[in-house]
This record gives C-alpha cells, sequence and structure tokens, in this order.
C-alpha cells in the first residue's frame, strides 16, 4: 500500500453523529469479493431511496468526487468489519473528519491508508459549516486547511501517523520479530501446556 | 518492587513478545476463532502465499451466514459461497472446523467458551466486535479487523495499545426478573455509547460476583456498545466450575497447575483504574432500547423522550431515530405493539436465558410470530432436553437451528421493512435486522413477555410465582 503524507480535496458533510459500520456498509452486501469494489455500497441505505437511486437530497450525493468526509461524533462505531473501512476507499475517501472515532474503525482505517483525523467537535461543526469545500491536509503538521480560514488541528497517534506515511504493512514489520515470537513460544509451551489443546476429550 | 496492578495489567503482561517504542505492544494470541466473515483475512494471507502460523490454535466456526432453517438445500448461492469458503480455507490450512452439521456448531461467542477454548488468562482474537464476551471467564479478548484476521493468522501475533482501565462494579441484589442484559442496557444508557471508548471495562461488584458465567457473559459482550473493546471478570470458583471437564479444558493432569496459574487473575487491592464507575443493581428495572443506538434505552415503565425538552446536540439524534421508529414523542414505552420477536444471539442465547425466557412463555400463547435459535446446538440439545423448545413451539414460536441470524440478517431470515421486532440482540441500529426493520433491545424476559401481550411490557408479573 502506498503512503501518503498530504491530501487536497473536495471534503463533503455527513452531519451525522454514531454513523456505524452497518450505515457504512449494510451486511447484506459483505459477502462480495474486495476485487469486485464495495465503494457503490457506501452508506447505502442512507443515501439511495427504496428503487436504489441516489437520493438528490443526500449532502454525499452532492459532492461527487469528494475525498474526504466530515462528520460528526462516535465515526465507525459499532461492528469490527472492515468492510466499511473498504467502501469508503474504494469511494475514493482519503480521509474522515470527526471528534471521535469507533475503537476498531480507527485501527482498521489506518491498516488501509484512510486517515482518521480526530478534531473539537467545534471544528467538525466549522467544517461541516463550510462543507462542501476544498481543503488540504497535512499528516505530519496535523493541519487541515480551507482557503480564507484559520488552520484547524487534528489528533493522531504518532504510530498510526508513521504507518499512513509510510504505507506499512503490519506482517512484514512483524516478521522482522520472527526470533522473539519464537522465544516467547518455547517459553509459552513450557510454562503453559494447556494453551495448545492435545486432543478434544 | 512491583506495584499494584489491574487484570488489564496482568493479562496484557502475560502476553506482551515486545513493547514498541511508540508504545505499541505485539501480543501473542493463544486462540483465534475466524468466521465466515475471516474471508478477507483468508484471502490476504493467500496473496501472500503465507501458511498460517498456528493451526492448532485457529478454529473455525459456521455462525454469520448459517441458515437455522432448511440447512440441507441452501438456496441463496451467496450464503452457500460463503460457507463453502470457511470450510475450504479450514481444510486447506487443516483447522478445525465447526461447520453446519458438526453436534457442536454453533455462534463463535457462544461455542468457545462451551467447548473450552475459552479459559481465564488466555487472549483471544477473532473478527468480530463481540469477542468481548469471553472476557467473561477472565480472558483478555478483543475484536480485530481483517487486516488484524490476516496478521494474526499468519504470525499468532497482533500488535495493540493497551487500552486504559475502567471498573464498573455493581453493587446489591438484582430485581427479579431483572437480568445481565438490564445491566448493561442501563449502563450504556448512562454512560453513552462512547462511554468506554478506549478503555478495558473490568466488572466487579458483589452483583457481577453473583452473575452466572453465562451472566457475565452478556455483561462483556455488550462492552463494545458502550465504547470498549475488551470487557472482563475476574475469575473465580464459578469459572473453574464452568470450565472444568469441557472438551478443549486442560486435561486432567495438568488442571492444577492450570488453576494454580489463574489464581492470580484478580486486580490487586490497591490498583488505580483510569476511571471507575459504580451503580446499584436495585435501581436497574427491565430495560428496553427506543432509538437506533443502544444508548437509547429507557426502563419499561418510562416514556419516550421529547426531543423539543432535550439538549441540542442530542435533539436532532433522538428526533430522527424516533422518525425512524415510528414512535411518538412522550408516549409511554410499554404498549408499544410489536410485530415479531427475536430470541437468540452471542449475547442473550445460552441456556438461562432460555429457561428465562420459557418461564415467561410456559402455558401462554405468543400474539406475534417469533424465531428462537439457540446459542449452540448443545444448548439446542439441552433445551430440548429440558422441555424448554416444546414450551416455544406450544407458545406459537418457531424454534430454529442455531446461528446469528436475525442479529444481523446475513443469513437470509430478515425482519421486513417497517417491522418492529423485540429483539434479544446487541444493535439496534438503522437496517441492522433488515433494510427499515425497527428494533427493540432487551433481554430474554422481556422478549417472551413481548410476544405473550404483543407489545412492549413489564416481564416482571408475568414471572410472578415462576422463578
Ligand atoms: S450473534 Fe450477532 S453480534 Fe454475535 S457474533 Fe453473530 S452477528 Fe455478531
Amino acid at each position: 500500500m502506498a503512503g501518503w503524507s498530504r491530501h487536497d480535496g473536495l471534503a463533503a458533510g455527513l452531519a451525522l453523529e454514531n454513523v456505524d459500520t452497518d450505515q457504512l456498509i449494510p451486511a447484506r452486501f459483505m459477502s462480495i469479493p474486495r476485487s469486485e469494489g464495495y465503494g457503490d455500497h457506501l452508506l447505502h441505505d442512507l443515501r439511495r431511496g427504496s428503487d436504489g437511486a441516489l437520493d438528490p437530497a443526500f449532502a454525499l450525493n452532492q459532492s461527487p468526487g469528494a475525498s474526504v468526509l466530515i462528520a460528526r461524533r462516535n465515526f465507525g462505531c459499532g461492528s469490527s468489519r472492515e468492510a466499511a473501512v473498504y467502501a469508503l476507499v474504494d469511494a475514493g475517501i482519503r480521509a474522515v473528519i470527526a471528534p471521535s472515532f469507533g475503537d476498531i474503525f480507527a485501527g482498521n482505517a489506518i491498516n488501509n491508508g484512510l486517515l482518521p483525523a480526530q478534531v473539537s467537535v467545534e471544528a467538525a461543526e466549522a467544517l461541516l459549516a463550510l462543507a462542501p469545500c476544498p481543503l488540504a491536509i497535512d499528516i505530519a503538521a496535523r493541519q487541515i486547511a480551507v482557503a480564507g480560514q484559520p488552520v484547524l488541528g487534528f489528533e493522531l497517534a504518532d504510530q498510526a501517523a508513521t504507518k499512513l506515511e509510510n504505507g506499512w504493512d503490519d506482517i512484514d514489520l512483524t516478521r522482522a520479530e520472527a526470533p522473539q515470537i519464537a522465544a516467547y513460544r518455547a517459553r509459552l509451551q513450557g510454562q503453559r501446556p494447556w494453551v495448545w489443546p492435545q486432543t478434544e476429550r | 518492587m512491583t506495584s499494584a496492578q489491574t487484570l488489564l495489567d496482568k493479562l496484557w503482561a502475560r502476553h506482551e513478545i515486545r513493547l514498541r517504542e511508540d508504545g505499541t505492544s505485539l501480543l501473542w494470541v493463544d486462540r483465534h476463532l475466524v468466521h465466515e466473515g475471516s474471508h478477507h483475512g483468508f484471502a490476504k494471507l493467500a496473496a501472500r502465499g503465507l501458511p498460517v502460523a498456528e493451526p492448532g490454535l485457529t478454529f473455525a466456526v459456521v455462525d454469520h451466514y448459517a441458515p437455522v432453517r432448511n440447512r440441507d438445500s441452501i438456496g441463496d448461492p451467496d450464503i452457500a459461497r460463503m460457507i463453502r469458503t470457511l470450510e475450504e480455507n479450514a481444510a486447506h490450512h487443516g483447522l478445525r472446523l465447526f461447520g453446519l452439521r458438526d453436534p457442536a456448531q454453533g455462534i463463535v461467542h457462544v461455542l468457545g467458551p462451551e467447548q473450552g477454548l475459552t479459559l481465564p488468562g488466555l487472549l483471544i482474537t477473532c473478527g468480530d466486535s463481540h469477542t468481548s464476551t469471553h472476557g467473561a471467564l477472565g480472558a483478555l479478548a478483543f475484536g480485530i479487523g481483517a487486516t488484524q484476521v490476516a496478521h494474526v493468522l499468519a504470525t499468532q501475533t497482533v500488535w495493540q495499545r493497551k487500552p486504559k482501565a475502567m471498573r464498573i462494579t455493581i453493587n446489591g441484589p438484582l430485581g427479579v426478573g431483572v437480568s445481565a442484559k438490564d445491566i448493561a442496557l442501563n449502563w450504556i444508557s448512562r454512560l453513552g455509547t462512547e462511554g468506554a471508548r478506549g478503555h478495558a471495562v473490568e466488572y466487579a461488584g458483589s452483583t457481577v460476583r453473583g452473575l452466572s458465567i453465562e451472566g457475565r457473559m452478556t455483561l462483556c459482550n455488550l462492552s463494545i456498545e458502550g465504547g470498549a473493546r475488551f470487557g472482563m471478570v475476574a475469575p473465580d470458583d464459578k469459572t473453574l466450575a464452568y470450565v472444568a471437564g469441557r472438551p478443549f479444558a486442560p486435561p486432567p493432569d495438568q488442571w492444577d497447575q492450570a488453576v494454580a496459574d489463574w489464581a492470580g487473575l484478580r486486580t490487586d487491592e490497591d490498583a488505580a483504574f483510569d476511571r471507575d464507575v459504580t451503580l446499584d443493581a436495585r435501581e436497574i428495572a427491565p430495560t428496553v432500547s427506543w432509538g437506533t443506538s443502544p444508548d437509547q434505552a429507557l426502563p419499561i415503565d418510562a416514556s419516550l423522550p421529547d426531543p423539543s425538552a432535550l439538549p441540542a446536540e442530542q435533539a436532532a439524534a433522538a428526533r430522527a431515530a424516533l422518525e425512524y421508529m415510528g414512535l411518538s414523542a412522550g408516549r409511554p414505552l410499554a404498549g408499544t405493539p410489536v410485530d415479531q420477536v427475536f430470541l437468540g444471539s452471542c449475547t442473550n442465547a445460552r441456556i438461562e436465558d432460555l429457561r428465562l425466557a420459557a418461564a415467561v412463555l410456559a402455558g401462554r400463547r405468543a400474539k406475534v410470530p417469533g424465531l428462537v435459535s439457540p446459542g449452540s446446538a448443545l444448548v439446542g440439545k439441552q433445551a430440548e432436553a429440558e422441555g424448554l423448545a416444546e414450551i416455544f413451539v406450544a407458545a406459537g414460536l418457531d424454534w430454529v437451528a442455531s446461528g446469528c441470524s436475525l442479529c444481523v440478517g446475513m443469513n437470509g431470515e430478515t425482519v421486513a421493512a417497517g417491522k418492529r421486532c423485540a429483539s434479544s440482540t446487541n444493535r439496534n441500529f438503522r437496517g441492522r435486522q433488515g433494510l427499515g426493520a425497527r428494533t427493540h433491545l432487551m433481554s430474554p424476559a422481556m422478549v417472551a413477555a413481548a410476544a405473550v401481550a404483543g407489545e412492549l411490557t413489564d416481564a416482571r408479573p408475568m414471572l410472578e410465582g415462576r422463578i
């Protein structure tokens, strides 16, 4: 996965709190292989009418080409389904800006190059009022800039920033730890043999 | 000198292989549970041509897409494919599979403890946010996403930042007909869906000690709905009694050693928590969700909120939730007619849940249709042996096989648009049970009472003299 550190794009508002992962991608789409793409199913039931056509009144539908989403608190709460992140990424979203995120969602986002930018409630509201608007995100500086507006800061843990910037894949990093893992495993087998169930009894 | 430690500290230290400079820990995983939804993780593994690092510690369960009726002829090709993919991955990597025809098949968070796969002191991961359930036995258990699933498959480890420690202490006797589900909905409605975000919750206090292991599982299960990825209860004699003799539990020649190893798994007297919350069990009534977020819940005798009386930041969400749910502001919650009921899920489909529901339903008829899906095939078998299944059928409910079913609507069972379902599950999100479905979360006793009354109602009068 390619890393990134700066992004300029159009931000769309999604003025909702608790946008849960069932909204981001309804369960009925989750058997689709990733190769088919999840973008069309992003926020499916909120964006579309019962006939499946895009609802023109839904704010997000008024900003085709948006690559940043601004939302209210607790974005991505709910299940661990990484498909919620796939739906955003496949729809071209690079960053979500919100006052808070579901823990598992935020981790999944980082693992897929999607920035969960945590801002104050005031900053989120200010951006929502401006949306749709072009903005620039700088991960290293933890800054969001909208032309003619004061620059806003966002929060992101250092290790998350490093991962996003480098596009690192944990499996590669972890394989470098193989000797330590092997040593831990050997110790564990001696100390707690029941961790490996022998056979069913 | 060692300073006082929380249960979280102790469980974390046991599994930490390395602490990176940036504060992230590399943790050893003792049990990795996979299900049909783990297909993305297996695909990532295949793309790299990697084997499963520890097939002996990886267990596969068919639950999310498991049909609960007519298993022998699965009509929907997508469902059949999802199940087949898991079967193939399990066979390819040499994993123990609890498949559709396995006598022990069930929902992963019911099956794990039931089989003795879940043990005190273990670290357990699964690509499902309700993995916190396993913490009820004193394990460190948490849900992970597909990238992490692939990582655990490949390395048997997971990178994780240590969460903060939070304790929820519940003291006092629970009222008759009030259960762990009500405790959970109560604290989540008080603290909100972010109340425990970034924290691992340890449940403590006399009420928690008094709960059965099943009740503790319900409590830990719902941690994520309050924002916590981890829930846990320190193991005690009840835990040992529960674990002993289960198929994958430590064999007799290792049992004493295991018990000794687990003895220290409790929070030290003086250990400090980042957050401490105390509840009085006596103040907890049967609780029902009314909205589209699990914190939108109220005691059954309460009235629906009036958005115009709420603070501005809550008003819009409450208004939208009432509209979606087809409810009017200010009306009493009790008496809301329901169209159907669902008794099932990893939250509330264990044997004692079914017993409580059957206590309400015995000798009564349900006014609305409903589905009863046991948490596992073994729970189902026991319920049949105890005569509970007969009670459900006599009441007019459908007694079906085990799976996630209407909790998540992936197996072909859904609640139709605009229909209202009284449900023993864990999420009342819009569309969770089906496009446009209206879900009310509540305890199994309350689901049973709703079935009998055809509307939301207090289960306690129906339980009088019965438990
Ligand atoms: S029953 Fe529901 S919450 Fe539990 S594992 Fe299945 S889908 Fe997830």
